[in-house]
């Protein structure tokens, strides 16, 4: 039987592939790498492409979307770790800028620092609102 | 037979509530179910993450990422994770009671915050009593997407980068079990690390390409952007656990004061009875 490599696909939010290959072809940044079983140790970067593993012994390929991310080869495994949307430095910074906006939108009037005094009090009540809940339950 | 209508009425108003809440403690424990599968579902990547930074990390010392480089701490961001809705119990109160002590603590301290929060109730909450909010990120659903968190999450990291911030924590609350959840504040950026010196032992190098730098940069961004991902998912847990009991006991209470009405309305109707009755009986003793 021929060798075997170990493939792995996860992505943060959950686990997306577990299996044998002969052969993975992966988008790497550099140009897309061909991986056979006992490969030197290798970490890269993925860009958005087309990720395939070869099962051998006539099988079909097994076909996966990434949208980019980081691959890590070890010579028996291959762990992928995908993203889960198309990431470049300009669209996470429009990211980033929309959520600092979103911020200053909902808070356009707020004070420069947190009023300490004010969220005790606010809390407290909402502690006793519960510890009269409570003693209401244990009384009965 | 007074007041017996108006006592129908209320047991029926409290029996419509209690078919309200026991339905929204059904579908709390349905969604707990799936919020736990997904918070077991986002350690592989973490944990992988943390293997590769581990070993890239202490296989390049030459290089210190920002992000692993500990600085002295003046001003302190705070990611604050909440429920975005209500009718969860003390979840969020307890988590920004925590929080409140916290704060004070940093501020006798002389240290400044600023905070970034994820959900609306951590955003009214500080629209009450004010804070310098610089991102925020709301709606997220009971399906969480990291995408949604990237531009959060990045405006923290670009503000840890600018100096403007000298360490990063995140304050969420941990799933101990259905029954329990615990307010935490855990430090997020710089990294901790040495825990695993014995990787050292490794004589083996990955090859980068391009090239080191690059890749421990990607990879950092991403594994705190997946541990922010992960506190998001294990909050949403503790949320529908922690609504799934408040219902519990919401439709407990329901049922304890439909048993009470039904007894005071027995009462009435049984004393409407005797009443006319006695009537009854008056009358027809006058008669004869």
């Amino acid at each position: 039987m021929a060798m075997t490599i170990h493939v792995d696909i996860v992505s943060a939010e959950g686990h997306l592939f577990s299996g044998q290959g002969e052969m993975v072809y992966a988008p790497a940044v550099m140009g897309e790498i061909g991986i056979a079983p006992r490969h030197a140790p290798l970490v890269t970067p993925l860009k958005p492409g087309e990720l395939r593993v070869d099962p051998g012994g006539g099988k079909e390929q097994q076909h996966f979307y990434v949208s980019g991310g980081m691959i890590e080869v070890q010579p028996f495994k291959v762990t992928v770790l995908a993203d889960t949307g198309i990431r470049a430095a300009d669209l996470d910074e429009a990211a980033a800028q929309d959520a600092k906006r979103r911020a200053e939108d909902a808070l356009s009037n707020n004070a420069a620092d947190i009023d300490l005094a004010k969220a005790q009090v606010e809390l407290a009540e909402a502690v006793a609102q519960l510890r009269a809940i409570e003693r209401l339950r244990q009384t009965r | 037979m007074a007041g017996a209508k108006e006592i129908r009425t209320k047991i029926a108003s409290v029996k419509s509530t209690q078919k309200i809440t026991s339905a929204m403690e059904m579908v709390a424990a349905a969604k707990m179910r799936k919020a736990q599968d997904r918070m077991e579902q986002t350690r592989p990547y973490a944990e992988k993450m943390h293997h590769v930074i581990g070993h890239v990390a202490l296989s390049n010392p030459e290089y210190k990422h920002p992000f692993m480089h500990a600085r002295e701490v003046k001003r302190v961001g705070l990611i604050i994770v909440s429920s975005d809705r209500g009718l969860c119990g003390g979840l969020n109160s307890n988590l920004f009671r925590h929080l409140v002590r916290e704060i004070r603590e940093m501020r006798d301290a002389g240290v400044e915050v600023q905070y970034c929060t994820i959900g609306t109730k951590a955003l009214g909450f500080f629209r009450r009593v004010g804070g310098k909010v610089v991102a925020q990120a709301t709606h997220l659903g009971d399906a969480p997407r990291i995408d949604d968190l990237v531009g959060t999450v990045k405006a923290m990291l670009d503000d840890y980068i600018d100096g403007n911030v000298d360490e990063i924590r995140i304050a969420y609350n941990k799933f101990i079990n259905t029954m329990t959840q615990q307010p935490t504040v855990t430090q997020l950026v710089p990294l901790a690390q040495g825990e695993d010196a014995d990787e050292l032992s490794h004589h083996w190098d990955y090859i980068y390409e391009p090239g080191a730098k690059e890749v421990l940069e990607g990879l950092l961004t991403r594994y705190i952007e997946a541990l922010v991902y992960q506190s998001v998912v294990e909050n949403g847990a503790c949320e529908q656990s922690a609504r799934m009991v408040a219902m519990k006991s919401a439709t407990d209470n329901a049922g304890d004061i439909i048993d009470e009405l039904q007894l005071i309305y027995n009462k009435a109707r049984q004393a409407a009875i005797t009443q006319e009755i006695s009537e009854i009986v008056g009358g027809a003793a006058a008669v004869s």
